[in-house]
């Protein structure tokens, strides 16, 4: 009895532990009861903002498969944009570190595309390509590439420039300084390029089907809207969301298993 | 007296005639570095020491010929440097490891780095040096799990890996603290004792470069030149009774006269 102090207090630090480690989602569930409780209480219409619970039902109302077939439909687009603009930025990239001339030819041209609202230029796309998926991973591409061209280039230009020194002291072939020293230099740069780019890719995908789709969960999302079914339609951006936020957590989790020597140290 | 004296006999091995560098064409620009006579004998231990900017590394770039200078001639050996030389190891004022690679895998990179592959035998040597200098539990830890000293230790081992014949180190122990500075050292002269080798030792510290080298050479503020050329008659080896020593502290003194001298005319 004499111990009780001890317990009671470790208990106590137990308890602000948790509540540390669970205030994330703490506070996200209390925002969900309290958007119920609006809703519920100040008798909101559904059409207007639909309650959580009216967005669970309205999501599983609609049939698993057509759920798959528009996820389908969005993350193909989207992972092939992705997919297309690394395989272009990574050597443009390159091709820039390695050559003064190139980087001055193409850099002005590059950041004339990023300025253009990709947006805006979506319908012209599809004018020009048609309404299948190379018109929209085109617009995807766009979307995604220049945080990939300039996070890989600020990498490779980050190399300590002693290194550089020794590779030219060994007289290496210059594809090898690429290789074994600039490019894993750069690989903490490229993750970040990486991880802002998968979350572009979906917005990517989804501006395309606004403009012209028949399927994904962005035309989903428009159409629900359009027969005002905004239940379905925050089901649909809701499990867009998640979606995108697993691809974000993919990218970590594939930096983590591929290059953990890349991560900042945890303390 | 007599090792200094039978040194100055041999042949000189880095030569440096005249030698003068300006980074900008503009033949107005001021030098960097100018009218450096020195010849350093094969095997010699030569620091340089000298006021920030006054063109240490220049100098160190230039014997490594990754810098070819706009005046006078550099040469090794009766030849000269017209391009970068693989017979020497660099060690840096950082370590400059690679964060992907483990210790002897660091080691090991100017092979890979220059051949593309790495023989077994590469690899026993790598271990071998890493033994010797006390790294050998380490070999395949990350560079980060290491301290600032041991990191230090693994970039002196990756530029003996090539065996090469000129060491040019760049103020290799400025980054670490007063402690790991002098045993590191000590390390270094052991080593060099029992793999000789011709050393350019850049160094901020007075103590250090008398404590290290065979010669010191003193340079001027920008644009540097040669102030004196010291030779340090300590006998070797060389341990922390060195420092002790009168005549450690008459020629630290004369040093630091040098170098403090030109500034309090000014």
């Amino acid at each position: 009895m004499n111990q009780s102090p001890v317990p009671k207090r470790t208990a106590l630090q137990w308890l602000s532990k948790q509540g540390y480690r669970f205030a994330p989602a703490l506070f996200f569930i209390s925002l969900i009861i309290l958007w119920e409780l609006i809703c519920r209480l100040g008798q909101v219409p559904q059409y207007i903002l639909p309650s959580p619970s009216a967005i669970v039902e309205a999501f599983f109302n609609v049939e698993f498969s057509r759920w798959m077939t528009h996820l389908w439909a969005t993350l193909r687009v989207a992972l092939m944009g992705f997919g297309l603009s690394i395989l272009i930025s990574l050597p443009l990239s390159i091709g820039m570190i390695r050559s003064e001339l190139l980087n001055r030819t193409l850099y002005p041209a590059l950041i004339v595309i990023q300025s253009t609202p990709v947006v805006a230029v979506a319908p012209l796309i599809i004018v020009l390509m048609g309404t299948d998926d190379p018109s929209r991973v085109l617009i995807t591409c766009l979307i995604t590439f220049f945080p990939l061209v300039v996070s890989t280039t600020t990498g490779m230009l980050e190399t300590p420039p002693e290194l550089i020194e020794l590779s030219q002291s060994l007289r290496a072939p210059r594809y090898r300084e690429t290789w074994q020293i600039r490019i894993p230099y750069a690989i903490p740069h490229i993750f970040s390029g990486l991880r802002v780019s998968i979350t572009l890719a979906i917005i990517g995908a989804v501006v395309a089907e606004f403009v012209a789709a028949e399927q994904g969960l962005g035309y989903f999302i428009q159409f629900s809207t359009s027969f005002f079914k905004i239940p379905q339609a925050f089901a649909g951006l809701i499990f867009l969301s998640a979606i995108s936020l697993l691809l974000f957590k993919s990218v970590q989790w594939l930096q983590l298993w591929l290059f953990p020597w890349s991560l900042p140290k945890k303390k | 007296m007599t090792e200094s004296n039978e040194k100055n006999s041999l042949q000189a091995y880095v030569s440096m005639k005249n030698v003068g560098h300006r980074y900008d064409p503009d033949p107005q620009a001021p030098m960097a570095v100018q009218a450096i006579d020195l010849d350093i004998h094969r095997h010699e231990f030569v620091a340089v020491v000298g006021p920030s900017g006054c063109g240490k590394s220049t100098l160190l770039r230039m014997v490594s010929g990754l810098l070819i200078p706009s005046h006078g001639e550099v040469s090794v050996f009766n030849r000269p440097v017209t391009e970068p030389r693989d017979d020497v190891g660099i060690v840096f004022q950082k370590p400059n490891l690679l964060p992907w690679l483990t210790v002897k895998k660091n080691v090991l990179f100017p092979l890979k780095h220059k051949y593309g592959r790495v023989r077994e035998e590469d690899k026993k040597r790598a271990d071998e040096l890493l033994q010797m200098t006390g790294l050998g539990a380490f070999a395949d830890k990350m560079p980060e799990e290491l301290s600032g000293g041991m990191q230090q230790r693994v970039g002196i081992v990756r530029a003996l890996l090539l065996n090469p014949d000129i060491l040019l180190m760049d103020e290799p122990f400025s980054a670490l603290d007063a402690l790991t500075r002098e045993q590191i050292g000590f390390d270094l002269l052991d080593i060099w004792r029992d793999h000789p080798k011709t050393v350019l030792f850049i160094t901020h510290s007075i103590s250090e470069a008398v404590l290290l080298a065979d010669r010191i050479l003193v340079m001027s503020k920008r644009p540097g030149t040669v102030l004196d050329l010291i030779d340090v008659d300590l006998p070797r080896p060389r341990s922390s009774d060195t420092i002790n020593s009168p005549r450690f502290s008459e020629l630290t003194n004369i040093i630091r006269g040098h170098i403090y001298e030109p500034i309090t005319r000014a």
